[in-house]
């Protein structure tokens, strides 16, 4: 029986700067086929907060219903978690967000959850910019329940049984260009060089980051003629300007000097470093976001990396300029004034 | 990096630490599964084919193996082989039926064994079963050298040593004890095809200082001290002594002398404590017999008074070490130490001696007067004699001298045949994989986090009066189990299939102790620097897979892999496999046993 996971881990990886080492970033073992896209989402997750040195207390995780919206309890198992109702996650989070600023908001979805049941809850979730990272995993199939085609299926893509797909596929990520998500991002779950450093530009994004991460299903869409396979994306992806977060603690020295890639300082006063190759991609433009994207599926083409970035982005508290302390903090002296208080406002009005 | 081979035995046997580390490479991980399958005489009969005495190393064994233990790099404590093995001994059935069958019609070549110790034991182990006339001499009444002249009994039960030399002598081995060769000549002179010299280090180091000739009888020589106890010649010693030196022999010393009457036993070492050349265990053990450990503090004078012994004078010094790290044992100027005893005993080492070879024999000797030997073949300059144990390169341990006794055997062997000694067998090497089903593995896959279990030992009130009460009890049935589950089953490999790999990074993912990096190739030392968790054990390999389609490939580091399997568990196209690979070191067997022609 293997299926117990040992308590030791590698006696020689340091602890990151608030004494955490990556094991206390894991979760329970998980029950998902053996090469499931979406453990390598956990993966990518549980590095990206290592090396962000967040406390797990100061974080939590929520999700839908389907194979995706199960893999919270594979990672940060230290952290607050709320499994949600199929396709109802942006409400809690909404809620969670509303009543307490202080804490990050990762989500976790599926193409299921978001592209279809989840539909109206996504869009909206965007238009109110929630201060939230919005992870999809997306496999184009409904693998919890045998693989069908889901929303985010190609068209043409055919499944394992065999039957080509004839609609056309929800574009989620055309849609939150569209919708001016304040930051939308796509990856692959087989590319964690490029997938850590973009979670991790995600968490310390203000406002809703989108990262749309196609994830093989490996069991029901791993197949010749699925455009969801690991062989098919990988021979079809397109890297418009690979991108790494530089906390404002490092200093930027050596590796990219002057002149070789672009530094985008951001609200906080930590970096987002382009590549050289970025001379053709400013995230920060949203026309050339939409255009190379529209471009790309033109082309048949997967495009990666930080498509789009709002570096204005206004969170939905900044928008109600709520108090500084989380309203969950709020006591009855602080809500209720009283009729002296009361009065005072009333006089205003006079 | 290149490729790893795995198709070279050596790979993964390396990965099997302590078979590794073992100098016999005893199939360590394959006896710990089945002592926890309570086959017991299996894994008794394993350990016997590769060390030859599993009941008395799993008593006295110096243990090579458990610093090795990978078990030791990710928790504190390796898993306590060595007492496991006794564990085998201890609750095994009749293995009489189980022994190699030694032909009556004989090979028609005759080998001398010059001593009875267990390198000479083991040569007659290999060869009487391939049919060859083998006549033990040694100079004791009975055999097992070392075994039985410097082990107390409180350590090692004579019916444990009786019964294990007695497997070997009932193979027809034609014994000459109580006959102390004195030439060599005399048995070169004889028709012997060969000859296999296992006489041991048998001579003590004296320490002449200021009084050491008046004080005559009362200072002993440890091993001759421990040899005249075993054979009942001693009985008792004076009520304070002091032993000087720092080996498992003051070990053995001082904890004797406090069952023959010694009150006030000290030892006293000459340099810093962490640098005494006793096994850890064995300080540990002398300690709980209210043995005080003194260091520092070389010996100066015997101090004689009237002829008779009072004690003896120390020097107080301090551990220097110069800028090439040569250490100086410099005097601290404090007042010299007088401690009293009425015994006092010498164990500061033991030297080779061939007062009985000839020199004119064509037996080259070379430095510290030892043989002038092959290191593979154990040949000495004149053909037909071979040299182990200790005899060959000086002290090292009974482990040591099984692992000469193989070799030797060997080259005996294809001596006899007129054969060419360099022509040695391949290790026999089996690669099986585990996998029974979703989730089933044919071995305990998963790690306890059990910390290392005591051996329970018996009551020091009855120890201490008795030098023939076994201090140590073993472990029981339970406690075996339970041990024996600690092993990592090092020897069940992961094996990579490169053409199989979709590069999913589940194995990477899931791996608990991050062993595993999909990274562009590159020269070893920049790999090592750029893996998920650093691989800075140079000792340990790192498992290099063929370019993968990404163009990237799979490096593991072997360190501190718990094969725990779960990397092939959660490999969705089998790319991994648990494999457990056996390998065991290829004996005297020779092609046939039929007789050699004249």
């Amino acid at each position: 029986m293997s299926y117990v996971k040992p308590v030791f881990s590698h006696p020689d990886l340091p602890a990151n700067k608030v004494g955490y080492r990556k094991r206390d970033y894991e979760g329970a073992i998980s029950t998902l086929c053996a090469g499931c896209g979406h453990d390598s989402i956990s993966g990518a997750i549980v590095q990206a907060c290592y090396e962000l040195s967040i406390e797990p207390h100061r974080l939590a995780k929520l999700s839908g219903i389907g194979c995706s919206s199960k893999t919270p309890t594979y990672f940060l198992s230290n952290s607050h978690g709320f499994n949600t109702v199929h396709g109802r996650m942006p409400s809690v989070a909404t809620g969670a967000t509303m009543a307490n600023k202080d804490l990050l908001y990762l989500g976790v979805s599926g193409d299921g959850d978001s592209a279809s049941i989840g539909m109206g809850q996504f869009v909206h979730v965007i238009r109110r910019n929630l201060n939230m990272v919005y992870i999809v995993m997306n496999n184009g199939c409904y693998g919890l329940t045998k693989g069908q085609d889901s929303a985010t299926a190609d068209f043409g893509s055919i499944s394992k049984g065999g039957s080509q797909n004839h609609f056309q596929p929800i574009d989620l990520v055309g849609m939150a260009l569209e919708l001016r998500a304040s930051f939308v991002a796509r990856s692959f779950s087989g590319d964690k060089k490029q997938l850590v450093p973009l979670i991790k530009l995600a968490l310390s994004h203000p406002g809703f980051a989108f990262i749309d991460v196609l994830s093989p299903c490996v069991t029901f869409n791993n197949n010749v003629g699925s455009t969801k396979s690991y062989e098919f994306i990988r021979d079809h992806l397109e890297y418009p300007a690979p991108a790494d977060y530089v906390p404002k603690a490092k200093e930027i020295t050596v590796d990219y000097a002057a002149g070789t890639g672009t530094l985008v300082t951001l609200h906080d006063g930590s970096t987002l470093r382009l590549d050289k190759l970025a001379g053709d991609h400013d995230p920060s433009d949203h026309l050339n976001a939409l255009r190379r994207h529209h471009e790309a599926v033109a082309n048949g083409e997967i495009l990666t990396g930080l498509l789009y970035m709002n570096k204005e982005s206004e969170t939905l508290h900044q928008l109600f300029n709520t108090v500084e302390v989380p309203l969950n903090s709020l006591r009855e002296t602080e809500l209720m004034p009283g009729t002296a208080a009361l009065e005072k406002i009333n006089q205003l009005f006079r | 990096m290149k490729p790893t081979n795995i198709q070279d035995p050596e790979y993964f046997h390396k990965v099997v630490d302590c078979q590794y580390a073992c100098p016999a490479h005893t199939p360590v991980p394959e006896y710990i599964r089945l002592i926890a399958a309570e086959r017991y005489t299996d894994a008794y009969m394993i350990n016997w084919e590769s060390n030859v005495f599993p009941g008395i190393l799993g008593r006295t064994c110096d243990r090579p193996c458990e610093p090795a233990c990978r078990r030791g790099r990710v928790e504190d404590e390796p898993v306590a082989i060595c007492r496991l093995k006794r564990v085998a001994a201890d609750n095994k059935s009749d293995v009489l039926d189980r022994m190699p069958e030694i032909p009556e019609i004989k090979n028609g070549k005759k080998i001398a064994l010059i001593g009875g110790g267990p390198a000479s034991l083991t040569v007659a182990r290999d060869l009487a079963p391939l049919g060859y006339e083998i006549h033990l001499y040694d100079e004791w009444n009975k055999g097992g050298g070392m075994m039985r002249t410097q082990i107390p009994a409180f350590r090692l039960p004579e019916s444990v040593l009786d019964e294990e030399v007695n497997y070997i002598l009932d193979m027809g081995i034609s014994t000459h004890f109580n006959t102390y060769v004195s030439s060599l000549k005399e048995v070169l002179d004889q028709d012997y095809d060969a000859v296999f010299i296992g006489t041991g280090a048998p001579k003590g180091r004296d320490l002449h200082l200021p009084g050491r000739e008046e004080a005559g009888p009362r200072i002993h020589i440890g091993i001759e001290w421990l040899a005249s106890v075993a054979f009942e010649h001693t009985k008792s010693i004076g009520k304070k002594v002091i032993i000087l030196g720092g080996g498992n022999t003051a070990m053995d010393c001082c904890r004797t002398s406090r069952r023959l009457g010694g009150e006030d036993v000290k030892v006293v070492v000459r340099s810093p404590f962490n640098t005494m050349k006793a096994s850890p265990w064995e300080i540990e053990d002398a300690q709980s017999e209210d043995i005080p450990i003194y260091n520092n503090m070389p010996p100066k004078e015997f101090v004689v008074e009237n002829g008779q012994l009072k004690g003896v004078l120390f020097e107080k010094v301090e551990a220097v070490y110069d800028e090439k790290g040569k250490r100086n044992l410099v005097p601290t100027g404090e007042p010299d130490v007088f401690f009293e005893a009425d015994d006092v005993i010498i164990a500061i080492g033991q030297d080779n001696a061939f007062p009985w070879i000839e020199r004119d024999l064509g037996i080259e000797f070379g430095k510290w007067d030892l043989p002038v030997l092959n290191k593979t073949t154990f040949q000495s300059t004149l053909p037909k004699v071979f040299f182990g144990g200790d005899a060959a390169f000086g002290p090292e341990n009974v482990i040591t001298a099984v692992a000469h006794g193989h070799q030797a055997a060997i080259s005996v062997d294809l001596f006899c045949r007129g054969k060419d000694l360099w022509e040695r067998p391949s290790p026999m090497t089996n690669l099986v994989s585990q996998k029974m089903g979703i989730h089933e593995w044919m071995y305990d896959s998963a790690v306890v986090s059990d910390i290392r279990y005591a051996v329970p030992h018996a009551d020091k009130k009855k120890t201490l009066t008795n030098r023939k009460v076994e201090v140590e009890l073993g472990f029981d049935q339970q406690l075996g189990f339970k041990e024996a589950q600690r092993c990592l089953n090092c020897d069940v490999q992961t094996v990579f299939n490169t053409s199989r790999c979709i590069e999913c990074d589940a194995c990477m993912d899931i791996c608990p102790t991050s062993c595993i990096t999909f990274t562009t190739n590159g020269k070893e030392e920049d790999l090592r620097g750029r893996l998920l968790a650093p691989a800075e054990d140079l000792s340990q390999d790192l498992y290099i897979s063929d370019i993968l389609k990404t163009g990237r490939i799979m490096v593991k580091d072997e360190n501190v892999c718990l094969h725990c399997g779960l990397c092939a568990e959660r490999c969705p196209t089998a790319a991994w496999d648990m494999q457990k690979f056996f390998y065991n070191v290829t004996k005297a067997s020779s092609e046939c046993l039929t007789p050699i022609p004249a």
